[in-house]
């Protein structure tokens, strides 16, 4: 049995007027402590299916199991979401930001708070606990943001392109502090982008997706030499160049098959 | 290169200069334009420009003032007024907040009620001022309640919009934390909505300011309202004047008030 494992799940967005398939037939399971990158153009219902994984949207038909569990019928939360700001409370310290999840689990007690001030320490943002967000940089916050949802000890971590509004240098900086955080902690992950360089630089495995409806198109396997190498160091390796071209052939077919577009 | 910072801190001494000077300006042009309206009041009211039995003169109202002052009946009546509006404004902006909390709660509440609030929102809500005497008597009740309906629903609507507009990625973050409405109302909605709240309290002031003064006019026996209208029923209009300059005085006080709360809670959410 799989960790996660998404079947058959199709999802229609209604209006007064139209009805717009915005996924359909996404089946794909995913093995404990494998990264994920679901890759394609805007549109694609790569957000939708997010949601749909964290339980907070109802496929039309479908079903998510997380441990053979329907996601919608488990005890506890185990998701995990970052999006793509930080969308940390501006009125609230970094400290009251980093400790939200366990106060909302009711899991706020002496031993979750030193881990999260560990996890704090370990992200090199040790003593901004008293200070407020407006206060820091657009990477700082996003690496809070990364702690705040790493604190609730998620099995499973949903990344939906987060770091698609900071700085170059900043982006590939984080690429290499979550990828290496989630590496020791050996969380599930699945990231969710349009930049094809950050989809091989991270992942395990990516599947393209095809718009008008959201649907695999194609699932690519990262090979181990890339995988073994952080984001930065993968960037260089010639590996990588090969694939990005494999890759970028491939979303050019799928853009000549849908013309639409 | 030691003349170089010195040279920037002269620079910076100058502009300081200039903000005081342009503040000294701006002082001088507000006093003079105070003094020249009360001067050239008093002075047309001496030489009978103006009729001084209907405009009076600022030197009979301190005069009247100051007698007022010594029998000590000028204090019931700022007490009561103030009082009534205080407790009108309170009862009105949270009132009108807490149903714009119920609203959020039910979305089909919210719809159902749209076109209600719509009407009540475009009524005059004085019209209603000899209901609200006959149906809670002839007392301060009345006038309080007249100072919290005149804002409630503008305040529900207001703050209601807020609500609404509140970027649903927060609801999003708590929501994946596995929290209930009511946190998030609590946590998210609320939180980001006080700076909302925070100006409709100073649009509330002025409002509960004319519920009560219209409410004295109505029914009361003591306080602001109640000596304009008495002045104007014994055709004595330095009283209503007078009267006007002490509305307009704790008016701005409250108004301040609300403000420096403003900047207090401003400065600790950001």
């Amino acid at each position: 049995m799989s960790f996660l494992s998404i079947q058959h799940v199709s999802h229609t967005y209604f209006t007064k007027k139209t009805a717009k398939t915005a996924l359909s037939g996404i089946s794909l399971d995913v093995e404990e402590g494998r990264f994920l990158s679901f890759l394609g153009p805007s549109g694609c219902g790569k957000t939708t299916l997010l949601s749909i994984i964290a339980g907070l949207l109802e496929p039309s038909s479908g079903e998510v199991l997380v441990e053979g569990r329907p996601i919608r019928e488990a005890q506890e939360p185990m998701i995990g979401y970052m999006l793509q700001q930080d969308y940390l409370f501006p009125w609230k310290t970094i400290e009251e930001n980093i400790l939200l999840g366990l106060r909302i689990l009711k899991k706020d007690n002496e031993l979750s708070r030193r881990k999260t001030f560990k996890l704090l320490k370990e992200i090199g943002l040790e003593g901004t606990e008293k200070q407020y967000p407006k206060q820091l940089s657009g990477g700082m916050k996003q690496r809070i943001a990364l702690v705040r949802t790493l604190a609730a000890e998620p099995k499973l971590l949903l990344l939906d392109e987060p770091f698609s509004a900071l700085d170059f240098q900043t982006k590939l900086k984080l690429e290499d502090l979550v990828s290496a955080t989630l590496k020791s902690f050996s969380k599930t992950a699945i990231l969710v982008t349009h930049d094809i360089g950050e989809a091989i630089a991270m992942s395990d495995t990516i599947f393209l997706f095809s718009t008008n409806p959201g649907r695999i198109y194609k699932q690519i396997d990262v090979p181990e030499v890339l995988r073994n190498l952080t984001p930065f160091n993968a960037r260089a390796h010639p590996e990588y160049s090969s694939l990005f071209q494999t890759v970028w052939k491939e979303l050019e077919n799928l853009e000549k098959q849908t013309p639409s577009y | 290169m030691k003349s170089k910072p010195h040279r920037i801190e002269q620079l910076h001494q100058q502009y300081i200069g200039s903000l005081l000077r342009e503040k000294r300006i701006v002082r001088t042009y507000q006093f003079f334009i105070f003094a020249f309206f009360f001067a050239l009041w008093e002075l047309s009211s001496w030489l009978e420009w103006i009729d001084p039995l209907i405009f009076s003169s600022p030197s009979k109202i301190v005069e009247l003032l100051i007698s007022k002052i010594q029998d000590g009946s000028i204090f019931t009546h700022i007490g009561f007024t103030v009082f009534e509006t205080i407790l009108g404004f309170i009862l009105g902006t949270l009132s009108g907040t807490l149903l714009a909390a119920f609203l959020w709660w039910s979305p089909l509440a919210s719809k159902v009620l749209d076109p209600y609030l719509v009407i009540l929102n475009a009524m005059p809500k004085v019209a209603l001022g000899p209901i609200l005497i006959v149906a809670l008597g002839p007392g301060f009740t009345s006038i309080i309640a007249m100072g919290a309906i005149i804002s409630v629903i503008i305040t529900t609507i207001v703050v209601y919009t807020s609500f609404k507009e509140v970027d649903p990625n927060y609801i999003k973050v708590l929501k994946t934390f596995g929290a209930s409405r009511y946190v998030c109302f609590k946590e998210a909605i609320l939180p980001a909505s006080f700076p909302t709240i925070i100006s409709t309290l100073k649009v509330n002031v002025g409002l509960s300011w004319v519920g009560v003064i219209v409410g004295e006019f109505l029914v009361s026996q003591q306080g602001l309202g109640y000596l304009i209208i008495y002045g104007f029923q014994v055709f004595n209009f330095g009283l209503v004047l007078m009267s006007l300059l002490i509305i307009a005085i704790f008016a701005t006080i409250m108004y301040q008030l609300v403000e420096y709360l403003e900047r207090k809670i401003i400065k600790s959410s950001n």
